[in-house]
């Protein structure tokens, strides 16, 4: 099942920004986090996950730093700020209110849409 | 297994180069996301992969590149106007390539800045009979550009020998002939010289694609570039020069003789190198400038000769027979020229004829239409003018201006009617440009002493 490109675009930085809070991360594990979480129900085009990490690093919701790798390679890792913690505590509030509305919607129209979909 | 890692390193060095080309993505992004790439193969070659399906798979994970530099460009849109400045985006072995260019280049530029004042050394002044250096104008520069091609593309020892020989024989010629100083001789000399010597500069910028129709065209977009670079660096030489006399003249110091005989010729010759230097690094950044005049000037140009046209119809009144009448319709068709060479050199061949195709075609045909009405009127009178050697000149050149205009016409109403490829129709500009070349040549070698010289 997939979901649409805008729904994609505004949650990836609720997505992004809770997964570094867990622990500082990188690109390509922040994605293992995402299909883990997820079970593999949201895909994001691995590349489209940088423009989204530079720019929450832009508006200083999350630092990078350079390591070096165990493998041996240099790596850019990426951390929360607090400024950072506090856009998902805010994303997180809006969130829980377009889910806890949708929920309602769900419960109420339960019949009609069975039926609709029968 | 050697070979494997050899071949995925190969490939990961050309995702790298190529994503390098995409200005948008900086070094230290590639790098990031090339330890995603290499992180992903190798998990997948855990998984049992070859490492070329591995890395094909990885790489199609990444998504789409345009797409992706797209995102990219959003999310650091000041980015495309900085680029504008010569940027080190590169890292290690391009940066230091790119410093030893530039290297060159300004030392090049230099040297022509110097060679400009090297005849004084021997006695020449600048300011003195201006004929030395009128007719000898190309050679202060030219030579220098088309060195640093050859340095760039690497050419043959053989080439080299060729643009030597080609510059020297125009040397030769430019300055055997006992040319009576202020004739008419010496002014054609000195206008068709360079454009014969622009031809063994493209030469050396095409490198071994002379012979390639894309090679040539390369050479017309970038002879677009320059122009339009050299004219921004001239307009603020032009800047600077007013500030420079403004300035100095509030402590009672006059800058206008330093002006005169360094800053203006030493900073023209020098600008070419540099306008050269700077078109071949930032290619791939504004390289739409010349198409993009070129749509905006096509349909005024277009009005402005179809209404003309109109007029003349309607009016009855014929075309009034001046001295220079031909000259003024000689640089309308280079205009028109110009305008139909820059939106063929960035249309996309395989597009299928629109709106500003018909308007081109417009274009040529009332401005072949205009030339003829005036080619028409003076070919009456040519006789009582008598030919002199600018006129023949002048005439020469309408003449191959309108070939070349009306093949053009041709070939663009078979492609619009479906009867011919684009193609032909680029081919046809490309292989026209030794014309140019050669009848500049004829001009320089042959008119002199046809005319006596005056």
């Amino acid at each position: 099942m997939g979901i649409g490109k805008d729904l994609i675009a505004a949650s990836s930085i609720p997505i992004v920004l809770a997964i570094l809070a867990e622990e500082d991360s990188y690109g390509y594990a922040i994605l293992q986090r995402v299909r883990a979480w997820s079970a593999g129900r949201i895909q994001w085009t691995d590349g489209m996950l940088y423009p989204v990490l530079h720019r929450l690093e832009r508006l200083g919701h999350i630092a990078a730093r350079w390591e070096v790798a165990e493998s041996g390679r240099r790596r850019k890792y990426y951390r929360i700020t607090a400024r950072g913690r506090g856009q998902l505590a805010e994303e997180r509030r809006q969130w829980q209110a377009v889910d806890a509305t949708l929920r309602s919607l769900w419960g109420a129209l339960l019949v009609p849409v069975a039926k609709a979909a029968r | 297994m050697q070979d494997r890692t050899d071949l995925l390193e190969e490939q990961i060095d050309q995702w790298r180069s190529y994503l390098r080309r995409r200005q948008t993505i900086h070094s230290v992004e590639i790098s990031e996301l090339e330890d995603h790439l290499r992180e992903q193969v190798g998990v997948l070659e855990a998984a049992g992969l070859a490492s070329d399906e591995a890395f094909l798979v990885a790489v199609k994970r990444l998504g789409d590149l345009d797409a992706l530099t797209r995102e990219f460009a959003r999310e650091h849109s000041g980015r495309l106007w900085k680029q504008l400045m010569v940027s080190s985006s590169g890292s290690g072995e391009p940066l230091a390539a790119a410093r030893r260019d530039a290297l060159v280049a300004f030392c090049l530029a230099a040297g022509a800045a110097a060679a400009v004042k090297l005849p004084q050394l021997f006695g020449i002044p600048l300011h003195g009979d201006g004929g030395f250096y009128l007719r000898n104008l190309s050679f202060f520069v030219l030579p220098l550009l088309a060195g640093y091609f050859a340095w760039k593309r690497r050419l043959h020892s053989r080439m080299w020998r060729w643009l030597v020989l080609g510059f020297g024989v125009a040397a030769v010629f430019a300055n055997v002939y006992p040319l009576a100083p202020q004739s008419s001789s010496e002014v054609l000399t000195a206008l068709h010289l360079p454009i014969a010597l622009w031809l063994v500069v493209g030469i050396a910028y095409a490198g071994g694609r002379w012979r390639q129709s894309e090679g040539r065209m390369d050479f017309i977009r970038f002879s677009g570039e320059l122009f339009i670079y050299y004219v921004l660096i001239a307009l603020g030489g032009g800047v600077l020069s007013a500030f420079l006399v403004m300035t100095f003249h509030t402590i009672g110091i006059n800058a206008q003789p330093f002006i005169a005989s360094w800053l203006l010729p030493c900073g023209a010759a020098g600008a070419v190198v540099v306008a050269s230097w700077l078109v071949e690094t930032k290619q791939s950044v504004i390289e739409n400038m010349a198409p993009v005049l070129t749509r905006l000037f096509t349909p005024l140009f277009a009005a402005m000769l179809v209404t003309f046209l109109a007029a003349l119809a309607w009016t009855g009144h014929g075309v009034a027979i001046e001295r220079d009448l031909l000259l003024g319709f000689n640089l309308l068709l280079v205009v028109v020229l110009g305008l139909l060479l820059y939106f063929i050199s960035a249309r996309d061949p395989w597009a299928r004829p629109g709106a500003f195709d018909g308007m081109q075609v417009v274009l040529v045909v009332s401005a072949l239409l205009a030339d003829a009405v005036a080619l028409w009127a003076i070919a009456a009178r040519i006789n009582q003018f008598g030919f002199s050697s600018n006129r023949v000149a002048v005439l020469g050149i309408n003449l191959i201006l309108l070939v070349n205009l009306t093949w053009s016409a041709v070939l663009y109403i078979r492609f619009l009617r479906g009867r011919g490829s684009y193609e032909g129709l680029e081919r046809w500009q490309t292989n026209y440009l030794p014309v140019y070349a050669a009848w500049a040549a004829v001009v320089v070698i042959v008119f002199p002493p046809v005319f006596g010289y005056h």
